[in-house]
């Protein structure tokens, strides 16, 4: 299990209406079913997947996070999980705005493109970072979007949405983001996640 | 053919209005059963057949002799296990396998009803073998499952009894008859209205049968049941027991002997009247305009969990026409999956050997059932 996942669970409360989007095999939906009693729906795109799912006993949709959100309507979820795929979609900003349309609430994680470790690997090896979170070369990731911590605090404010809570993770260690520390943690973090909302 | 000792039969005595206007009582409803019914009377699966189908899902079908037409899909340790489960399936009102139907005689004029049968729709169908449940003295059903038709007739239940199923599985199917999917019963309608023994309908009277016309429209509708790739891999341009052209029009290429066997035998089990009753019926079907254009109203009013399966290859009840019964779920927040199963088989994949489709219907099943116990 991602150590992500407890940190998600602990920002949703009981009973929470939940959908989560690129849901993989479902384990943070049975996290969150078994700890937060949460009545959760999954939408995944690989079909293997969803047969994984589906032999959890979860309620998963095949379809593309990109396109298949509108068949949502307003507000249907309270909270809107997107782990780890902002940066694998070719229009993140539509992404976001569906995200907060269907959800009152949106959970988006970030691998930081801004960690010290992406950062040395490109100034001393003058090629595309390659980490344990980001393990594909240039040419065939699914990551055609990367972005650090800054640059998605910053597109909260270009696009206009709430962020509510901030958290990093480094070493498994989670932390606030704020304003005096940004710098510091979009060094060191090796994820992002953000609490949003409209 | 001596079939009625090896079918069982419930007289439906309530009457049933038909969306045509006509009340029936009265009537036949052929049925079996697989499994048995546990004591909290909680795991029974209504399956509703296809056009062709019947009530003999699976095993030895006691009338044909061949394997039940889902046979892949049910049976002891299978994806609807009748180890588990109890299911039932009936023959649909206008077939041709003991239930109330145009081979039937009209007591009014001691005639074969022919078409003067009254024309019936799903709904009528789905509101006729509703009468099982009271018959089994069940009050709810675990699940109700179906391809094609059957598909269609697991929407119009939910519709029509929203608390009666817990579960519903409706596969490769669709909310609505397409122009291109009446164009092909059309097709077939009229091969039998072309046949000179047809005779209006009343062939039985005359004792002979259409079976030249009915054979013509399984033809046509069995090539919409496959994929243009399956055939090609199948068949490709392979010759029939020859080595070379014969420049005739006897059957050259494998693929015509295959669909003159399959037409030769299809006359020899189903009737041409029940034929065209059972198309008209999909044809006529159309869940979004009875809910006045807004299909998610159809489903307004259920918590039954719905798993909604589509094939690749399905060009005859597409993806997006499969997609759009999950849209319209998810637009009334019901509980949906889905998932579309690769597969190169067709509409026919549902009634095939596709281990991913099996997997996911016993997955979902047992799943669902488990946590009911829970």
């Amino acid at each position: 299990m991602k150590p992500e996942y407890k940190i998600i669970s602990d920002l949703i409360e009981k009973d929470a209406k939940v959908l989560d989007v690129g849901c993989d095999d479902g384990t943070l939906m049975e996290f969150l079913k078994t700890n937060k009693n949460a009545n959760i729906r999954g939408i995944e795109i690989s079909k293997e997947k969803v047969q994984i799912c589906i032999a959890k006993g979860l309620t998963v949709i095949e379809g593309n996070a990109e396109f298949d959100l509108k068949q949502f309507p307003n507000d249907s979820f309270e909270y809107v999980v997107l782990g780890q795929t902002l940066q694998a979609f070719i229009n993140p900003e539509i992404v976001i705005k569906e995200l907060l349309r269907v959800g009152n609430k949106a959970i988006v994680t970030i691998p930081n493109f801004g960690h010290w470790k992406v950062r040395l690997n490109l100034l001393f090896k003058g090629t595309m970072p390659i980490t344990k979170s980001l393990p594909h070369d240039w040419y065939n990731t699914p990551n055609i979007h990367m972005c650090t911590i800054k640059d998605f605090v910053r597109f909260s404010k270009i696009i206009n949405f709430k962020i509510f809570k901030s958290l990093a993770l480094i070493n498994e260690n989670v932390s606030d983001i704020n304003n005096s520390n940004l710098i510091f943690k979009n060094l060191f973090g090796e994820l992002g996640i953000f609490l949003i909302e409209k | 053919m001596n079939i009625k000792q090896n079918i069982k039969t419930l007289i439906v005595e309530k009457p049933l209005k038909l969306d045509c206007g006509q009340t029936i009582n009265n009537f036949p409803l052929a049925y079996e059963t697989y499994g048995s019914l546990n004591n909290e009377k909680d795991n029974a699966i209504l399956v509703f057949h296809a056009l062709t189908g019947d009530q003999f899902v699976t095993g030895t079908n006691p009338v044909t002799k061949k394997d039940g037409w889902w046979s892949y899909a049910v049976g002891s340790g299978k994806s609807i296990d009748t180890d588990k489960y109890f299911v039932i399936c009936a023959n649909v009102i206008g077939g041709c396998m003991g239930s109330f139907g145009p081979s039937h005689e009209n007591p009014k004029t001691k005639k074969i009803y022919g078409t003067d049968f009254p024309v019936i729709t799903i709904n009528d169908m789905v509101n006729a073998q509703i009468n099982l449940l009271d018959f089994f003295g069940i009050k709810k059903l675990f699940s109700v499952v179906g391809g094609s038709m059957g598909g269609m007739q697991v929407l119009q239940f939910i519709s029509n009894y929203p608390d009666k199923a817990k579960t519903a599985i409706p596969i490769a199917c669709t909310s609505s008859h397409s122009a291109q999917n009446i164009a092909f019963n059309e097709l077939g309608r009229q091969a039998i209205a072309a046949d000179h023994n047809w005779s209006d309908g009343d062939y039985n009277s005359k004792n002979i049968v259409p079976d030249k016309g009915l054979a013509v429209a399984r033809m046509a509708a069995h090539i919409t049941y496959l994929s243009k790739k399956g055939l090609q891999e199948k068949f490709g341009r392979k010759l029939q027991e020859r080595d070379d052209l014969k420049f005739g029009f006897d059957a050259d290429f494998q693929i015509e002997s295959y669909l003159r066997y399959q037409g030769s035998v299809f006359v020899d089990r189903f009737d041409a009247n029940s034929y065209l009753y059972i198309t008209r019926a999909m044809d006529y079907f159309d869940l979004v305009k009875q809910f006045d254009g807004n299909l998610s109203n159809a489903f307004k009013n259920t918590k039954a969990k719905f798993f909604i399966i589509s094939f690749t290859s399905d060009w005859l009840y597409p993806t997006q026409e499969n997609k759009d019964i999950v849209i319209a779920l998810n637009a009334v927040g019901a509980n949906v999956g889905f998932v579309e199963i690769e597969s190169d088989k067709g509409h026919d994949s549902f009634l095939l050997n596709v281990p991913d489709f099996l997997k996911a219907l016993k997955n979902f099943l047992d799943k669902s059932y488990a946590e009911k116990n829970s």
